[in-house]
C-alpha cells in the first residue's frame, strides 16, 4: 500500500509538471491550430535561465526563498520573451501558408533552440540546485510524499486556478476564447488577433517556465535536450485530454503521470519513455478527439 | 415509372445539439436538373456532405439507382466509393488542386476509372502507357468542351475565378458520374458568366446524360434551368415544386423575407 | 516606411535580441568551480547580427509580399523563368549538363588528388540523396509530414547486421530483404495512423522513431544494446579481393547505381496515376477523396514506398560503415533528411539532390561549420518556410501536349 501511495503521488507530481507544459501546447493549438514543437525548448530555456540566475545569486551569497522568487521571475520573463519572439519569427509570417509550412518551421525552431543553448552553454548535464523550500510539516503528516513533491503539486494547483480565472474573467481571456472559436468573427468584433496570439504564447511560455523551475529542482539536473522528451510527453498529455481543451490538458497530464509512474513502478523502468508514446498512439487511434475533446467537424 | 437516380428518405443530421437536417426527403430522376435552395444555414451543403459520405447521417437513408446498375444504399460508404459509384460534386469554396496543372486536375477525376498501380507505374508497360494516353485524351476532350483547352498546362491557381469554377465542374465530370452535385456554381460570377454557366449545365444534362442537383442562390439561374426546386429552411424541407409553384408558396416567401413583410 | 524608421525599428529589434539572449549567451556558470565567465563580446555579436539580419528580414519579407502584385502585372507569366526553368526549356543544354555531370561522377574517384576519404564523403552524400528522395515521396509528393523516417533506415541497417550476425547472410541478399522488411514495417505502422490529421501524424511518426531507437538501445539480447553490432562485411563483387581504397570506390559506384535507380523509379512514380493522386492529396485531401481517390490507400502506398527506400539505404549504410548502433538513428537524423527535402524543394528530384549535396558536403569541407550544422538545419527549415517554401528548385508539373489525331499522347 505504501508503495502504491508513493507511486500515486509520484505520478501526481509528474502529472502536475506535464500539465504546466501541456497547457502551452493546448492553448496555442486552440488558437492557431499549430503544434508548437518549440514549446518544449521554451521549457528547457527556462530551466537554463533558472540555473544561471540561481547560480549567480548563490555566488552573491544569497540564500532562502528570495533565490527561488528571483529565479522563478527571471525564468518566467525570459521564457515568455522567447515564446513571444518565436511566434513573431517562425509562425506569424506563415499564417496564410499551407498547413505543412508552420509545422516544419516549428520543428526547425525547436532544433535551432536546442543547438543554440548547446553551443552557447554546454552539451553536458548540469547539476541543478534544489530551490524549493523544505517544508518540515509535510514529512510529519504525509510521510509518503516528499516536501518537493508537495510543493510542486500545490504550486501547480494554484497556477491552474489562476489560469482559469484569467481565462474566464479577464478581457484578455475572453479575447483568447473568442479567437479560439472563430478567428475571423473575433476580428470583426474588434479583437486584436495578433495581440491575442502573442498573449497566448506568452502565457503558455510562462507556465512552461514554472514547470521548468519545478522539475529541474525536483530532478536536479538539466541539459539542452530535456525539452524534447518533456515536450513530447506534454503534447501527449494535451492530446490525451483533447487538444484545445484546458481542463483536458490537466486531466491528460495526470493520467499520463500516473500511467508512467505505475508502469515504471510495476512493469519496467527501461522503457519509461516508451509508455508515453504508446499511450499517445493508442489514444490517437481509439479516440483522436481525446478524453474531453469534442470530435472535430470537418468544414467543407 | 423508373426509380429515381437519387432517393433520399428521412435524412437527419445532428451535430451535438444542433439539428442541421431533420427528416428531409428528396429525389432526383434521370435527366432532371433539381435546384436546392434556402437561406444560409438551411442545411443545403450538409445534405451534399451526407450524400457524398463526408458526414455520416444520424438517421435516414440515401439510395441510388444507377442507370444499368443495382439499387444501393450510400449510408456508411466512403467518399471515394460514392464517387466511383457515380456521384460527383463541386465545392462551395472552390477546392481545386492549386499547384497542379489544369489538365492534371481533370486527370485526377479519371483516377477511379483507371487502375494502374505502383508496379505498372514503374514498369510503364504497354497497358499502362495506353491507359495514360487515354486519360490525357479524355481529359483534354473534356477541357475542350469547357473552353479551357488554352489553359491545359497552366497551374490551376493561376486561372481566373470563373474558369476555376468551370474547371471544378470539368474535373467532376471526368469521374463519369450519372449525377452531378453542384454547390453554388454561379457564386461570384458576373451575369455573362452566369449565362454561360446556364448553357453549360443544360449541355451537361442533355448531351452527357448527367442529372444535376445544385445548390444556388442566384434565382435567375435557378428559375430558368431547374425542372424542380426543393426549398430547405432550418434543416427541413418546406416546399418542393416547379419554379412557378415555389414562387407563390407562402412558406417560401416567409422563409426568405421574414414574417414582418407578409 | 522611411529609412530612418527602418533603422530605428531594427535598432529596437537588436536591443530586444540582446536582452533575450543575454542569460544564455553572456554568463557561463561553472557550477562545480563556482565561477562565472562573462562573455560580453557575445552581446556585441548578437546586437550587430540581429540589427543587420532584421533589416534583411524585412527586406525579404516585403519582397515576398509584393510578389503576387508583380505577378498580376505580368499577367499570364506568374513566375519569372529561373535558371532551372531555362535549362528545362532547352533540351540540348539540359542534355549536355547531364552528360557533364555523368562524366564528372564517373571520373571523380580516379582523379589523382581524390583520397579514399573524399570518395567516402561523396558516397555518404549520395546515400543522403537516396534517403531524401525516399522521404520526398512521403513529404514532398503526398504531403505527409513524417518525422520518424530514421526508424525505417534503422530497420534496413539492423536487418543486414542481424542477418549477417546470425546467419551469415550476404549484402546482396540482405538488400532486398532490408527493403522488404522496412516496407512491411511502414505498412504496419501506416495502417493505424494514416487516418490521423497531418499534425498528429507528425507527432506519432516522431514518437515511433524514438520508440524504435529506445527498443534498439534497451533490447540487449536482440540488438546488442547501445554498443551495436560491429564487423559487418562490405559488399563483395564476385568474391574479388579488394583493398580499402578499391572497395570504397566500389561502394561509391554501387551507391551511384542505386541512386540512379531511385531517381528512375521516383520519376516514373511521380508522373503516374499514383503520383498524381499523391500530389492531389497534398493539395487538398477532401477534394482528392471526393474525386474518387482512395486517400487512405494513396497515403499507405506513399508511406510504404518511402520506407522501402529508407530500408535500402539502411542496408547500404550498414555495409558501408561495417558497424551499426542506435546512436546513428536519432531524431536528428530524421531532421537532417527532412531539411534536405525542405531546402532542395519538396517534390523536386534535382532539388533534393542539390539539398543533400549542400547539407552533407558543406560541413565536411568547412570544418568550422560542422559544429553548427544542426543549428543550420534548424535555421534552414524556418527560413525556407518563411521565404521560399518551394525550396531551391521548384518542382515543375509535367507538361502534356496533345494532338487531336496523333497517337503519341504526350511528350515532356
Amino acid at each position: 500500500m505504501e508503495y502504491f501511495l508513493e507511486l500515486f503521488f509520484g505520478g501526481l507530481t509528474r502529472g502536475s509538471i506535464y500539465a504546466l507544459i501541456a497547457l502551452g501546447y493546448t492553448m496555442v493549438y486552440g488558437i492557431i491550430e499549430l503544434i508548437n514543437f518549440a514549446h518544449g525548448e521554451i521549457y528547457m530555456i527556462a530551466s537554463f535561465t533558472a540555473l544561471i540566475v540561481s547560480s549567480l545569486l548563490a555566488l552573491q551569497g544569497m540564500t532562502g526563498p528570495a533565490v527561488l522568487l528571483l529565479t522563478a521571475a527571471a525564468a518566467i520573463i525570459f521564457a515568455a520573451a522567447h515564446g513571444f519572439t518565436v511566434e513573431k519569427v517562425a509562425y506569424k509570417p506563415l499564417r496564410q501558408a499551407p498547413r505543412l509550412s508552420p509545422l516544419i518551421s516549428a520543428i526547425g525552431m525547436s532544433i535551432f533552440l536546442q543547438n543554440y543553448v548547446m553551443l552557447a552553454q554546454t552539451s553536458d548535464f548540469l547539476p541543478f540546485p534544489n530551490l524549493l523550500p523544505d517544508l518540515p510539516f509535510v514529512a510529519e503528516y504525509l510521510p509518503f510524499l516528499g516536501a518537493t513533491e508537495f510543493f510542486i503539486i500545490v504550486t501547480t494547483a494554484l497556477v491552474m486556478v489562476g489560469l482559469t480565472l484569467l481565462i474566464k474573467f479577464t478581457r484578455m481571456g475572453k479575447a483568447m476564447r473568442a479567437t479560439a472559436q472563430d478567428r475571423n468573427m473575433a476580428m470583426l468584433v474588434g479583437v486584436d488577433i495578433n495581440r491575442t496570439i502573442s498573449n497566448t504564447f506568452i502565457i503558455g511560455s510562462a507556465l512552461a517556465a514554472v514547470g521548468g523551475v519545478l522539475i529541474a529542482s525536483h530532478i536536479g539536473r538539466i541539459n539542452f535536450y530535456i525539452g524534447f522528451i518533456a515536450g513530447i510527453k506534454a503534447f501527449t498529455a494535451a492530446v490525451l485530454g483533447g487538444i484545445g481543451s484546458i481542463p483536458g490538458a490537466v486531466l491528460g497530464a495526470l493520467v499520463l503521470g500516473w500511467t508512467e509512474s505505475f508502469a515504471t513502478g510495476y512493469v519496467s523502468s527501461d522503457y519509461e519513455d516508451v509508455f508515453a508514446f504508446v499511450l499517445l498512439v493508442l489514444i490517437l487511434i481509439v479516440r483522436p478527439s481525446g478524453l474531453l475533446g469534442r470530435p472535430a467537424v470537418q468544414k467543407v | 415509372m423508373t426509380e429515381p437516380l437519387l432517393d433520399i428518405r428521412d435524412l437527419t443530421m445532428r451535430f451535438g445539439g444542433l439539428v442541421a437536417l431533420s427528416g428531409v426527403g428528396l429525389h432526383v430522376s434521370a435527366g432532371e436538373v433539381v435546384a436546392l435552395i434556402g437561406p444560409n444555414g438551411a442545411g443545403k451543403t450538409t445534405l451534399f456532405n451526407c450524400v457524398t459520405g463526408i458526414y455520416q447521417p444520424t438517421a435516414g437513408d440515401i439510395f441510388i439507382n444507377p442507370p444499368g446498375g443495382p439499387r444501393r444504399r450510400l449510408n456508411g460508404m466512403k467518399t471515394h466509393r460514392i464517387t466511383a459509384a457515380g456521384i460527383a460534386r463541386t465545392f462551395q469554396n472552390i477546392r481545386l488542386f492549386p499547384e497542379m496543372t489544369v489538365l492534371e486536375n481533370v486527370m485526377i477525376g479519371r483516377h477511379c476509372r483507371t487502375r494502374a498501380g505502383v508496379l505498372a507505374a514503374i514498369l510503364r508497360d504497354r497497358d499502362t502507357r495506353r491507359e495514360e494516353r487515354e486519360v490525357v485524351e479524355r481529359s483534354y476532350e473534356i477541357l475542350e468542351r469547357f473552353d479551357l483547352a488554352d489553359h491545359v498546362n497552366d497551374l490551376a491557381k493561376n486561372l481566373p475565378y470563373g474558369d476555376q469554377r468551370r474547371l471544378e465542374i470539368a474535373r467532376a465530370l471526368a469521374t463519369e458520374p450519372f449525377l452531378l452535385l453542384l454547390d453554388e456554381p454561379a457564386a461570384g460570377m458576373n451575369p455573362k458568366e452566369t449565362d454561360e454557366l446556364e448553357g453549360l449545365i443544360r449541355r451537361i444534362c442533355d448531351e452527357e446524360k448527367v442529372s444535376v442537383l445544385m445548390i444556388e442562390h442566384d434565382m435567375r439561374i435557378v428559375m430558368s434551368i431547374s425542372d424542380r426546386i426543393v426549398v430547405l429552411d432550418y434543416g427541413q424541407k418546406i416546399a418542393e415544386g416547379t419554379a412557378a409553384e415555389i414562387w407563390e408558396n407562402p412558406a417560401v416567401i416567409k422563409a426568405y423575407l421574414g414574417e414582418e413583410t407578409l | 516606411m522611411g529609412p530612418i524608421r527602418r533603422l530605428g525599428h531594427s535598432l529596437v529589434i537588436s536591443l530586444w535580441f540582446m536582452f533575450l539572449t543575454f542569460p544564455i549567451m553572456v554568463p557561463k556558470v561553472d557550477t562545480i568551480e563556482k565561477t562565472v565567465q562573462w562573455r560580453w563580446d557575445n552581446l556585441l555579436y548578437v546586437g550587430a547580427g540581429s540589427f543587420f539580419l532584421s533589416l534583411l528580414w524585412r527586406f525579404l519579407l516585403e519582397r515576398k509580399e509584393r510578389g503576387p502584385f508583380r505577378a498580376a502585372e505580368r499577367e499570364q507569366k506568374p513566375d519569372a523563368p529561373t535558371w532551372a526553368d531555362r535549362l528545362r526549356g532547352n533540351p540540348r543544354a539540359l542534355r549536355s549538363v547531364v552528360v557533364i555531370l555523368a562524366l564528372a561522377v564517373c571520373i571523380f574517384p580516379f582523379l589523382p588528388f581524390v583520397t579514399t576519404y573524399q570518395v567516402n564523403i561523396l558516397t555518404n552524400a549520395i546515400l543522403y540523396i537516396m534517403l531524401g528522395l525516399g522521404l520526398n515521396i512521403v513529404v514532398g509528393l503526398a504531403g505527409l509530414l513524417h518525422l520518424g523516417y530514421v526508424a525505417f533506415y534503422a530497420v534496413g541497417a539492423y536487418t543486414y547486421a542481424l542477418l549477417y550476425y546470425h546467419f551469415g547472410v550476404g549484402f546482396w541478399t540482405a538488400l532486398p530483404l532490408g527493403a522488404l522488411l522496412a516496407t512491411l514495417f511502414g505498412v504496419l505502422l501506416g495502417f493505424p495512423i494514416l487516418r490521423l490529421r497531418g499534425d498528429y501524424l507528425a507527432i506519432v511518426t516522431l514518437g515511433f522513431g524514438e520508440i524504435t531507437r529506445l527498443v534498439l538501445e534497451n533490447w540487449g539480447e536482440f540488438t546488442f544494446g547501445p554498443s551495436g553490432i560491429a564487423g559487418i562485411p562490405r559488399p563483395g563483387l564476385f568474391g574479388m579481393e579488394m583493398n580499402l581504397h578499391e572497395v570504397t570506390i566500389y561502394i561509391y559506384f554501387l551507391m551511384v547505381g542505386l541512386c540512379l535507380a531511385t531517381i528512375f523509379v521516383v520519376r516514373r512514380l511521380q508522373d503516374s496515376r499514383i503520383g498524381r493522386a499523391w500530389v492531389a492529396l497534398r493539395e487538398d485531401e477532401i477534394a482528392c477523396e471526393a474525386m474518387g481517390v482512395d486517400t487512405r490507400m494513396a497515403k499507405l502506398t506513399a508511406f510504404a514506398l518511402g520506407s522501402t527506400w529508407a530500408g535500402l539505404a539502411g542496408v547500404v549504410f550498414a555495409a558501408k560503415t561495417t558497424f551499426v548502433n542506435p546512436a546513428s538513428f536519432t531524431f536528428l537524423e530524421s531532421a537532417m533528411i527532412l531539411s534536405i527535402v525542405v531546402l532542395g524543394g519538396m517534390g523536386s528530384i534535382a532539388g533534393v539532390a542539390l539539398g543533400a549535396l549542400i547539407l552533407i558536403l558543406t560541413p565536411e569541407y568547412l570544418r568550422a561549420f560542422s559544429e553548427y550544422r544542426m543549428l543550420a538545419f534548424g535555421v534552414i527549415m524556418v527560413l525556407m518556410m518563411v521565404f521560399r517554401p518551394q525550396g531551391i528548385v521548384t518542382g515543375v508539373r509535367r507538361v502534356y501536349t496533345y494532338t487531336r489525331k496523333g497517337q503519341d499522347g504526350k511528350e515532356t
